[in-house]
């Protein structure tokens, strides 16, 4: 079952730039999906246009439906899709930086009914003990790791159904980002969370993925299962930086790939 | 010597008033960014308001206070929502200056209604002085002193303890994080707004009880910008401190001037001049924010 599906969306930021250009993708409920693309493909403007974000950055969806649970959710402010169960963990963790790290934690908790409150807190706690640890110190003073920790700690505090979790390897060493992706897989299984990753870190994000889209320039050019993109040569070539030989391509014949794809299947 | 306990004390006393108009001040730039003009107005609103109802219709004081912090809860309402919603999104200078413009109306709302002169609310408290270590003091001092320090404390523990106060420390720290926590930062705004005109109107009705007010009140105002700013712009304990350093500072440099000078009109100056040289030394104030580095 479908829990999130977004069709032709276009999002212009300060009334003049296009920066997504129809773009359409699909989220099963209890999977994980990953979205790719480059720098500046429009990733973080997708997950804001879904989790409504966008209202404080002067970018509007100009066109298209995202469905949640079947009913268009289009133009709700943040704090109702909060409640709605979409929580989005930003790029670049966010985190309250002069609130301890347990006063973070309440804030995500805040859609919540209080008598909740400890038994989410002891969940995180289980997920991150180091989060334990520090929960009385500055947030701010905490490692990036431990930040990004705290990010997704957070998330789970709001008891989301949906987690849009945006590029959370960014800036960490190559063991932590395994924790971290340990960590969400974790989350999913065991919350039923479905979860909708973005990530520059395609190999990490296309094992731990159900699903997979690759965007560029405001579009989705490719798509398919984790697996499957995985040992994609095109993919290998332009994201996992995987060599076959021969003259350097651009992304402009993933494309023709993609219609050859589409007229032979 | 006991001419300068006594000056210590009446600082003390008013400066915990400024303390009180300071936090409300701090309270609105951590959650908004915005330098209210409008503060020292709103405590000059909240005083004649009380004092209306108490004298002009005659309604016991206990009672006149409540309408009061009900009035002032609606007057922040309104101002968010008329004035500084509306201006959301636009630069920074446009809303301050707009704020310049509310000052300026809510004084001569108070002018049209009430005239210039002083006028002197009816005193609710014994007249005669409390002796402490030998001095006279009066109970209305005490009772505004303590009135303060039970605000703050308050305070303290709604920011420290309170989901809600928690909420708007996140918010003063990062918008849209907040909003992406399910944080109505709308609702934080108008809170804190109603939160700065409560505390202000508290402090209008201490002040009118000790000395009477007039349509001039609103110049306190002014006084809580080297409160706040020596404090830090935004910290509580910076605006608590530096409403009190401030307000025992100007008694003291009056008094000195006076008695060892023969010179008056010191007590509006001397707390600018400490407040230069004290951002001299630490141009984040005193307990102002330097943003954390992590190494
Ligand atoms: N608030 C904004 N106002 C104007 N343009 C914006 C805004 N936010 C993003 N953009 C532009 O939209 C495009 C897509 O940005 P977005 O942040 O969605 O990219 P991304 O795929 O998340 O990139 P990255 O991997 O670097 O995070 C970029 O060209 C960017 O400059
Ligand atoms: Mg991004």
């Amino acid at each position: 079952m479908s829990l999130l599906n977004v069709q032709n969306l276009e999002v212009v930021y300060n009334d003049v730039v296009l920066v997504l250009k129809g773009l359409s993708l699909n989220v099963e409920k209890g999977s994980i999906t990953t979205l790719l693309g480059a720098n500046g493909a429009g990733k973080s403007t997708t997950l804001k246009a879904i989790s409504g974000l966008l209202e404080g950055e002067d970018g509007k969806a100009t066109s298209g439906t995202i469905l949640y649970k079947g009913k268009p959710m289009s133009s709700k402010s943040p704090e109702k899709t909060v409640r709605q169960g979409i929580f989005q963990v930003m790029e670049g963790r966010r985190i309250f930086e002069d609130l301890t790290v347990e006063e973070n934690l309440r804030c995500g908790a805040y859609t919540q009914p209080a008598k909740n409150f400890s038994t989410n807190l002891e969940k995180v706690y289980t997920y991150f003990p180091r989060l334990r640890e520090r929960r009385t110190q500055l947030a701010g003073y905490m490692s990036g790791g431990e930040q990004q920790m705290l990010a997704i700690g957070r998330s789970v505090m709001a008891c989301p159904e949906l987690l849009l979790l945006d590029e959370p390897s960014l800036g960490l060493a190559p063991l932590l980002v395994e924790e971290i992706f340990d960590i969400v897989k974790k989350i999913n299984k065991e919350e039923g969370v479905t979860v909708l990753l973005v990530e520059q870190n395609a190999r990490m994000a296309l094992s731990l993925a159900d699903y997979g889209y690759i965007m560029e320039n405001g579009r989705i050019v490719m798509d398919g299962k984790g697996s499957e993109l995985l040992h994609n040569p095109d993919v290998q070539e332009f994201y996992l930086g995987l060599s076959h030989g021969g003259e350097k391509r651009s992304y402009r014949d993933v494309k023709h790939y993609r219609r050859r794809k589409r007229w032979l299947g | 010597m006991e001419y300068y306990l006594q000056l210590i004390i009446n600082g003390l006393v008013v400066g915990s008033i400024y303390s009180l108009v300071a936090l409300g001040f701090v309270i609105i730039y951590k959650a908004t960014k915005v330098v209210n003009f409008a503060q020292g107005e709103m405590v000059m609103a909240g005083a004649y308001i009380c004092f209306a109802l108490t004298v002009q219709y005659q309604i016991p004081f206990a009672l006149a206070f409540v309408m009061t912090l009900a009035f002032s809860v609606l007057l922040g309402l309104l101002i968010e929502r008329m004035v500084l919603r509306p201006l959301i999104g636009e630069p920074i200078i446009s809303v301050v200056m707009v704020t310049i413009g509310l000052s300026s109306i809510l004084k001569s709302l108070v002018q049209v209604f009430w005239g210039t002169q002083i006028r002197v609310f009816p005193s609710i408290l014994p007249q005669e002085p409390f002796i402490l270590m030998g001095l006279p003091i009066a109970p209305v001092y005490i009772a505004a002193f303590g009135l303060c320090i039970l605000l703050f404390a308050i305070f303290s523990l709604f920011f420290k303890y309170s989901s809600v106060g928690i909420a708007m420390r996140a918010t003063a720290f990062d918008q849209q994080a907040a909003q992406s926590m399910g944080i109505g930062i709308k609702n934080i705004f108008a809170l804190s707004w109603c939160i700065a005109a409560v505390v202000s109107s508290i402090g209008g009705i201490i002040l009118g009880n000790i000395n009477g007010i007039n349509s001039q009140l609103g110049h306190l105002g002014l006084k809580v910008f080297p409160a706040v700013i020596l404090g830090g712009l935004d910290s509580l304990l910076g605006a608590a401190l530096g409403g009190l350093i401030i307000g025992v500072l100007e008694n003291v440099c009056e008094g000195l001037a006076r008695e060892l000078l023969n010179l008056g009109g010191f007590k509006e100056v001397a707390s600018f001049v400490v407040l230069v040289i004290i951002l001299m030394v630490k141009p984040h104030g005193l307990f102002g924010t330097e943003e954390i580095e992590r190494v």
